[in-house]
């Protein structure tokens, strides 16, 4: 063995000391979100129960449980998916198995980009704009769906165009030298291999749709509504809002109820997260080629 | 002997036909292309209806000078309302800057954490955990201001209100932080490993492979990373509603209230009637906004694409 | 037309090119172009129906670029240009209204095999279903009729249903070729289709293939001038982006050539 040298010892030294300083930087990254976290669960947890999950507030929203939003936030959801997963599927589609590789494609991907980095407030006012007056919809969760289904499309386009991207190219080949055209080749071929992909992409965006809140107030979500949705026309409460309502609108509420609704909400959040993640995972260690 | 294959189609050539098939693909085909254009169809859409709808503002109440340089935004005042966005624009781009200077240093460390010195499983571990930190909703950060800062911040500077553009600064810098970590680390991943290699065949060490090849390379994508950081504290709505003290106020120190755009939408569109030259104006800071974001992403995404061909 | 293909099918060998068998495939004048630079320049030949076409080559010779141009997968390669004629069945595929049908009567095997990601017998029923063949007993004839012609039935009969990319490279090759048959093509085109496959394999395909051509036309584009020779009716040498001869393979190989740059490819001397 060789003898190290001063100056190995010393480049040693300053890389260890540098791994140490971005560690660090890392750890304090994360530190406050566990802080926060515990804090959530520590003056929240105390009120979540399925009573707090399953019935209406009461004594103007001071007390009671959170099912009118909970359920709110699943319509919301609900339609919003039925909305931009077709749309976004099929955008990936023309982007990944037709589009070429010019100007316009490009201009494509700059919408995608611009639709996902416009502020979500403006997403609101084009809401209230569209759908609320221009089509009519009212304020409603039709109009507050569609509103979230155009600011998370690209979710959906994006992630389904990984998926499809993943799916070797020499199968295509294969199919069309078979005399298949495009589209049976997508739908024999390609799409079955992608599903799975497509679908952690769907639960990223039901994450995604759930925790918003800015593009709801004003097309469909209401503050406190004593009455459950009966269709896509009607408005609803909704969690997100419901969170913000409690916390800041709302007089003389207990300190752990707005406590207990973040909890739920970051816990509905996190889940769809983690599902999709771990989802991701599973399907990355079980390839079929 | 062979006999023909009795299943062999005919040999004609009658086979040139369009059948049900080729005009299913057809359709399809112009079904995604519809779809592959619609991301631009709501891009202008957007633009169109809230132009739209602030647009008699824009024609009658509207003055350039007034919008942009007046620090008073009194759009409920019955005599005389003015309709100032500077201090607006002095809240946000206070929170905003604040929020970089806490984001950039732990994201870019932590990216460069995650992309050249963590590995294998521990890597594994930490993107994940950067991703679910991205997916904490923007309400849920607004409420931690709201009920955990803002106790702290009254503590520990004794101010009496701690409701800020330290809180929202704070706020949004761990906000944005997970975003620009997860770009910032791909723009590291773009570097070609040759690069590494070559530097490290020359006798450099790993950190100054990082800091005199790695982040040079990858200095475009870093900047773009930053960018699209401000782009997002720019349009954040939720948090700095809730976090800033929402007060016109044009910023003294950091424990100053402000007042960011978004928040300004956000509170009083609610509260106005629909045509009225207030609820055109919140319309009119809307297209600001639409065009300040657009034009940073614009930038950032040619950035980012700038180094990809080089 | 039907007594000259029974006429044809007991023949072994077409001995004599004058035997003009129907002109399956005439090609003329036909240049590819990738971008600027051609791939293949001026080639005039024709395939006869019911042979062996075979077309031997060093590497970049432009024989894989060849049979695209064929099939018409030229179209998914818009850097790809054609000039040039080529008549199938007596129709010119540029200008054919629905290439999907003509590729459908084409089967290609590639130099890998690839299997798709459906069971075995998925894999070869695919075709069929595209022609919208539903029914499961019309489907089991052809997937053990084509499995069994491509020699590979026996050994997959009891698992049809596990996935095709599971097999051996020497059994996904000849899935491929059962998947091809699947199509019931009128013309089958080998690219190179034993470079991945064991040569035991490799004598079973080829005696396969001396079969099927009873049935359809082949051809076979191959690096190894010998598996020519054993398989072929007439073969084509091509060189470097041209059709340097075509004629009776048996000619080519005892020194009948036309040009020196034959004999020695032929001889081993270069490629």
């Amino acid at each position: 063995m060789f003898a190290e040298s001063a100056l190995n010892v010393r480049n040693k030294r300053v890389q260890n000391l540098f791994r140490i300083l971005f560690l660090m930087m890392t750890v304090l990254l994360i530190i406050p979100v566990v802080i926060i976290l515990a804090t959530l669960i520590a003056k929240g947890g105390s009120i979540i129960s399925i009573d707090f999950l399953f019935t209406d507030p009461t004594n103007g929203m001071t007390a009671g449980g959170i099912f009118p939003a909970l359920l709110g936030t699943v319509w919301i959801v609900a339609v919003a998916l039925l909305a931009s997963v077709p749309l976004g599927v099929a955008a990936a589609i023309y982007l990944n198995e037709y589009a070429g590789d010019n100007w316009f494609t490009r201009i494509i991907q700059l919408a995608i980009i611009n639709l996902a980095g416009v502020p979500s407030i403006v997403h609101a006012l084009f809401g209230v704009g569209a759908f609320v007056i221009f089509f009519g919809f009212g304020t409603s969760i039709l109009a507050a769906s569609l509103t979230l289904a155009i600011m998370t499309l690209p979710v959906v386009i994006v992630s389904t165009r990984e998926s499809l991207r993943a799916v070797p190219q020499a199968f295509r080949e294969a199919c069309w030298n078979m005399g298949a055209t495009r589209w049976q080749t997508i739908r024999r071929v390609v799409l079955p291999n992608a599903v799975s992909g497509i679908l952690t992409g769907v639960i990223l965006e039901v994450s995604r749709t759930t925790g918003e809140t800015a593009p709801i107030m004003f097309t469909g979500a209401a503050f406190f509504l004593p009455f459950l949705p009966q269709g896509v026309f009607d408005q609803t409460m909704a969690l997100s809002l419901h969170l913000f309502v409690v916390a800041t609108q709302v007089p003389g509420v207990p300190d752990n109820l707005p406590f207990g609704v973040a909890l739920v909400l970051i816990a509905m959040v996190l889940l769809m997260n983690s599902i999709s993640i771990a989802f991701r995972m599973y399907l990355r260690g079980k390839k079929k080629w | 002997m062979s006999v023909i294959n009795p299943l062999n189609r005919s040999m004609t050539t009658d086979f040139d036909s369009r059948n049900m098939d080729w005009y299913i693909d057809k359709f399809v085909q112009f079904i995604v292309f519809v779809a592959g254009i619609s991301a631009i169809i709501f891009i202008i859409g957007i633009f169109i209806f809230i132009t739209m709808e602030g647009f008699g503002f824009l024609l009658e109440d509207f003055s350039f000078r007034e919008f942009f340089f007046s620090p008073f935004w009194e759009p409920s005042d019955e005599d005389a309302p003015e309709y100032g966005i500077l201090a607006l624009v002095a809240g946000t781009a206070s929170v905003t800057g604040l929020a970089m200077i806490v984001a950039i240093p732990f994201s870019l460390g932590a990216a460069i954490f995650i992309g050249e010195f963590a590995s294998g499983k521990m890597r594994e571990y930490l993107k994940v955990l950067v991703e679910l930190l991205a997916a904490i909703p923007s309400v849920v950060w607004g409420f931690i201001g709201l009920s955990i800062m803002n106790p702290l911040i009254i503590d520990l500077f004794d101010v009496p209100v701690g409701l800020n553009v330290l809180n929202a600064g704070i706020i949004l810098g761990l906000m944005a932080a997970p975003i620009m970590t997860s770009i910032a680390e791909d723009a590291l991943k773009a570097v070609p490993d040759r690069y590494r290699e070559a530097a490290e065949a020359l006798g450099a060490t790993r950190w100054q492979v990082i800091f005199k090849t790695v982040l040079p390379a990858a200095k475009n994508g870093l900047l773009g990373a930053v960018l699209l950081g401000v782009g997002r504290g720019f349009g954040e709505t939720m948090a700095v509603l809730m976090a800033t003290g929402h007060a016109v106020n044009i910023p003294g120190s950091l424990f100053d209230p402000v007042r960011a755009l978004t928040a300004t939408i956000a509170a009083e569109l609610g509260e106005t009637a629909v045509g009225s030259p207030h609820y055109q104006a919140l319309f009119t800071i809307g297209i600001f906004l639409f065009i300040i974001t657009f034009i940073i992403n614009l930038t950032a995404d040619l950035i980012v694409r700038g180094i990809r061909k080089g | 037309m039907v007594d000259m293909n029974v006429n044809l099918a007991a023949a072994d060998k077409i001995v004599d090119p004058a035997f003009a068998a129907p002109v399956k495939l005439g090609v003329s004048d036909l240049t590819i172009r990738y971008g600027g630079t051609a791939a293949l320049s001026g080639v005039n030949l024709e395939v006869r129906e019911h042979e062996i076409f075979g077309i031997i080559g060093p590497a970049n010779a432009g024989k894989t670029s060849f049979l695209k141009t064929l099939n018409r997968m030229d179209t998914f390669n818009t850097n790809m240009s054609v000039e040039g004629e080529i008549l199938f069945n007596g129709l010119n595929v540029q200008n054919l209204k629905n290439i999907y049908a003509l590729r459908s009567r084409i089967g290609v095997v590639f130099p890998l095999p690839v299997g798709l990601p459906l069971t075995i017998y998925e894999n070869v029923a695919l075709s069929p279903r595209l022609r919208g063949i539903k029914r499961k007993s019309e489907l089991d004839v052809i997937v053990e009729r084509c499995l069994s012609r491509a020699a590979l039935w026996d050994e997959v009969k009891d698992r049809l249903n596990s996935l095709g990319s599971l097999l051996s490279g020497g059994q996904q090759q000849r899935l491929t070729i059962a998947r091809a048959l699947s199509q019931e093509p009128d013309l089958l085109m080998l690219d190179e289709f034993s470079i991945a496959v064991d040569p035991v394999t490799t004598m079973r395909i080829e005696d396969v293939l001396k079969e099927l051509k009873h049935d359809m036309t082949i051809i076979l584009v191959t690096n190894l001038v010998q598996q020519a020779r054993r398989l072929a009716d007439r073969t084509a040498f091509f060189l470097e982006g041209e059709c340097v001869e075509v004629g009776i393979t048996e000619d080519l190989f005892t020194g009948e050539v036309k040009d020196q740059r034959t004999r020695d490819y032929v001889e081993g001397k270069f490629g």
